[in-house]
C-alpha cells in the first residue's frame, strides 16, 4: 500500500478504533453480568471492575438453577415462545391469505376492525383479557398464557402477509386449480412456501416479543409460581433475595445465554427477518 | 346472476366460502377474544367500580373518568410517557441513522461485529435487563459508579436509579441502548434499498461524499423515516417492563409511566380498582391511536409527494 491508499483509509479505520471502544463499553454491562456470575458474592464488592474472578464460583449457577428454579423457567419460556411462534404465524398467513385473494360477505369489516387496532398497547387491554381468561379457566395455565400472546395483537403480521399474497399473479393460482389442487393445497404447497421471507420476518418479530413478553405472563402466573417465565422469575427472585447478586447474576446468565446463542448462530435470519418488516 | 351458476360451480364456490371462513376462525377467534373483546369490554369496564373480588361490577357512569382526570398522578405519568418519547425517539432514529451511514459502506472495516454488538441488547429480555441494570448503576458497587470513581469524576458516587432528578434520564438511556439496534437494522435495510447504480452515477458527475448523502441518500430515505418514526414512538409510549423492573415508577413515582400507573391501581394496589383503572387506559389507548393516526396520515402525504416528484 502506498502513501495516499494509507491515508485515504486511515478516516475509516479512525472510525472503526472509535467504534471499537464503543462496542466494548456497549456489551460491558453482559460481560461484567457473566463475570459476576461467577464471582463470590463478597467478590462482587470487592473486585470492582475485574472481570476475572479469582476461582468460578458455580455455586451460583447451582442455586439459581435448582432452588429458584430457573431451569423451569426457562422450560416454560421456550414453550410459551414456541407456541406462540408457530400459531401466529399459522394463524396471520391463513388470515392474510384469504383477506388478500378472496372476496367474501364481511370482508371489509375484518380489514376494517383489524386497521383500526393496529396500534393497541398492551396495558389497554389486559384487565378484561385478564377477567375473560378467568371465566374461561384459562388464568393460571401455559395454554392460557400461549393463547392470549397469540392471539394480542398481531395485525402488523397480517398486513405483511396481506400485502405479499397481494403481489403474487393470478395466474399461478389458476395454473394450480387446473392441476386439480384444492384450496387448501394452494395455500399450504403454492402460496406458503412462497412467502418465506414474510415468514422470516413474523417468526423473528414474534419470537422476540414473546420471548421478551413481561406483562401478559407476570399478571397470568401471580398464583402459580411454577408457570413463570424467565422474566417474571427474575423479578420474583429480586424481590425474594435482593441480597444475592451473584445468584441473580447467575440466573440472568442463565436466561440470556440461550437467546444470545441462537442469535449469533442465526443472525443472518435475525437481521434479515427485521429488515423485511421495515423494507415492505 | 347467483341462480344462473350450474349446480358443479356453485358447489365449488361453496365450499370455497367454506374454507374461506375455516381459515379465518383462528383469527377471529382468539384476536376476537384477546383484543377486540378487551377493546370493546375496557370501555364498559371503565364505567363501573370494580375491586375484581366481588362477583359483579357496579355501574357508576363517567365517575372514573373524572377521577382520572382530577389525578394529579395521572397527568404527570402522562407527562412522563410523553417526555421518554420526545427524548428517546429523536435520539433512537437520529443516532441509529448516522451509524447506519457509517457501517453502510463497504470501506469500513469490522462492519458485521460492530453491528452484531450493537444489536445484541435487542435479543435479550427486557425485565431481565432491567434487573441487571438496577446493579450496573448500583451506587455502591456498580460498574458505572466504580468507574466515574476511578476517573475521579464522583468521588461518593451518583445514585442514578434511587434518585428523582436522574431516575428518568437513566432510564431512558437505557431504553435507548435496549433497542438501538433494531432501528439501526431498519436503517440499514432502508439504506439497501438505494441502487448502486445510482451512487455510481453520482461519483460520475463528481459529487462528494457529503453532496451525495445531502442530495440522494436523504431525500430517498424520507419515506423510511416517518415509519421508523412511527415504530419508535409507537414501542416508546408502551414502556412498562423495563421501567417496572428497573425502578418500579420510583423513586417518588419520578419514573411512574402510563402503563405502570395502569398497573399499579389494577394490579399492584392492596384493593385493585379495574374500573378506575380501565378509564386511565382507555384514556392512554385514545391517545396512542391518536398519535398512530396522525403518523399514518403523515406518511400517506410523503407517499403522495414522492409520487408526484
Amino acid at each position: 500500500m502506498n502513501a495516499a491508499t494509507v491515508l485515504r483509509r486511515l478516516p475509516w479505520w479512525l472510525a472503526a478504533a472509535a467504534l471499537a471502544i464503543g462496542c466494548l463499553i456497549w456489551i460491558y454491562p453482559f460481560l461484567w453480568m457473566v463475570s459476576a456470575s461467577f464471582k463470590t458474592s463478597a467478590e462482587v464488592f470487592t473486585k470492582g471492575l475485574d472481570l476475572l474472578p479469582d476461582a468460578p464460583e458455580w455455586a451460583n449457577y447451582e442455586r439459581a438453577w435448582v432452588e429458584a428454579e430457573f431451569g423451569k423457567y426457562l422450560l416454560n419460556t421456550v414453550i410459551i415462545t414456541v407456541c406462540t411462534v408457530v400459531v401466529v404465524v399459522v394463524r396471520c398467513a391463513m388470515t392474510g391469505y384469504v383477506l388478500a385473494r378472496h372476496e367474501f360477505r364481511g370482508r371489509k369489516l375484518i380489514m376494517g376492525v383489524l386497521v383500526a387496532t393496529l396500534f393497541v398497547p398492551a396495558g389497554y387491554t389486559i384487565i378484561p383479557l385478564v377477567d375473560l381468561s378467568q371465566k374461561l379457566g384459562l388464568l393460571n395455565s401455559l395454554t392460557g398464557i400461549i393463547l392470549a400472546m397469540s392471539g394480542a395483537a398481531n395485525v402488523a403480521a397480517i398486513l405483511l402477509y396481506f400485502g405479499y399474497f397481494r403481489g403474487i399473479p393470478k395466474e399461478l393460482t389458476e395454473a394450480a386449480l387446473i392441476d386439480g389442487a384444492g384450496f387448501a393445497t394452494i395455500f399450504f404447497r403454492v402460496m406458503l412456501p412462497l412467502a418465506k421471507p414474510v415468514t422470516a420476518t413474523v417468526t423473528v418479530l414474534t419470537f422476540l416479543s414473546t420471548w421478551n413478553a413481561f406483562f401478559l405472563p407476570l399478571v397470568f402466573t401471580f398464583s402459580r409460581p411454577d408457570l413463570r417465565t424467565v422474566s417474571v422469575g427474575m423479578l420474583a427472585f429480586v424481590g425474594e433475595n435482593a441480597t444475592d447478586w451473584s445468584g441473580m447474576a447467575a440466573a440472568a446468565t442463565i436466561s440470556l445465554l440461550p437467546v444470545v446463542v441462537l442469535f449469533v448462530v442465526l443472525q443472518r435470519y435475525f437481521i434479515e427477518g427485521i429488515a423485511g418488516a421495515v423494507k415492505s | 346472476m347467483t341462480v344462473a351458476l350450474p349446480p358443479a360451480a356453485r358447489r365449488r364456490r361453496d365450499r370455497t366460502t367454506l374454507y374461506v371462513w375455516l381459515f379465518l376462525t383462528p383469527t377471529v377467534l382468539l384476536y376476537g377474544a384477546f383484543t377486540v373483546y378487551p377493546i370493546v369490554g375496557s370501555y364498559v369496564y371503565s364505567l363501573t367500580d370494580w375491586n375484581g373480588f366481588d362477583a359483579s361490577p357496579s355501574f357508576i357512569g363517567l365517575a372514573n373518568y373524572q377521577e382520572v382526570l382530577a389525578d394529579p398522578m395521572f397527568w404527570s405519568s402522562f407527562r412522563l410517557t410523553l417526555t421518554f418519547m420526545l427524548v428517546a425517539v429523536p435520539i433512537q432514529v437520529l443516532a441509529t441513522l448516522l451509524i447506519a451511514i457509517v457501517l453502510n459502506s463497504p470501506r469500513m472495516p469490522l462492519r458485521k461485529l460492530f453491528r452484531t454488538a450493537l444489536f445484541l441488547p435487542v435479543v435479550t429480555t427486557t425485565a431481565i435487563v432491567g434487573v441487571v441494570m438496577q446493579f450496573v448503576f448500583d451506587p455502591a458497587s456498580g460498574p458505572v459508579n466504580l468507574a466515574l470513581r476511578e476517573a475521579g469524576l464522583a468521588p461518593d458516587g451518583v445514585d442514578f436509579l434511587g434518585q428523582s432528578s436522574t431516575a428518568l434520564g437513566t432510564t431512558i438511556g437505557v431504553y435507548v441502548w435496549k433497542w438501538f439496534g433494531i432501528t439501526l437494522v431498519y436503517w440499514l435495510a432502508a439504506l439497501q434499498t438505494v441502487p448502486n447504480e445510482v451512487y455510481e452515477a453520482a461519483r460520475l458527475d463528481g459529487a462528494g461524499a457529503l453532496a451525495t448523502l445531502r442530495h440522494i441518500t436523504m431525500p430517498l430515505l424520507k419515506p423510511f423515516l416517518v415509519i421508523i418514526t412511527l415504530l419508535s414512538v409507537e414501542a416508546s409510549l408502551q414502556v412498562f417492563d423495563l421501567v417496572l423492573t428497573m425502578t418500579n415508577g420510583g423513586p417518588f413515582y419520578s419514573t411512574e409511566v402510563i402503563e405502570v400507573y395502569i398497573y399499579r391501581w389494577a394490579f399492584a394496589a392492596t384493593v385493585p380498582r379495574l374500573g378506575y383503572a380501565s378509564a386511565a387506559a382507555v384514556l392512554f389507548g385514545l391517545f396512542v391511536c391518536l398519535v398512530g393516526m396522525v403518523q399514518l396520515l403523515a406518511m400517506r402525504a410523503t407517499r403522495r409527494t414522492r409520487g408526484m416528484a
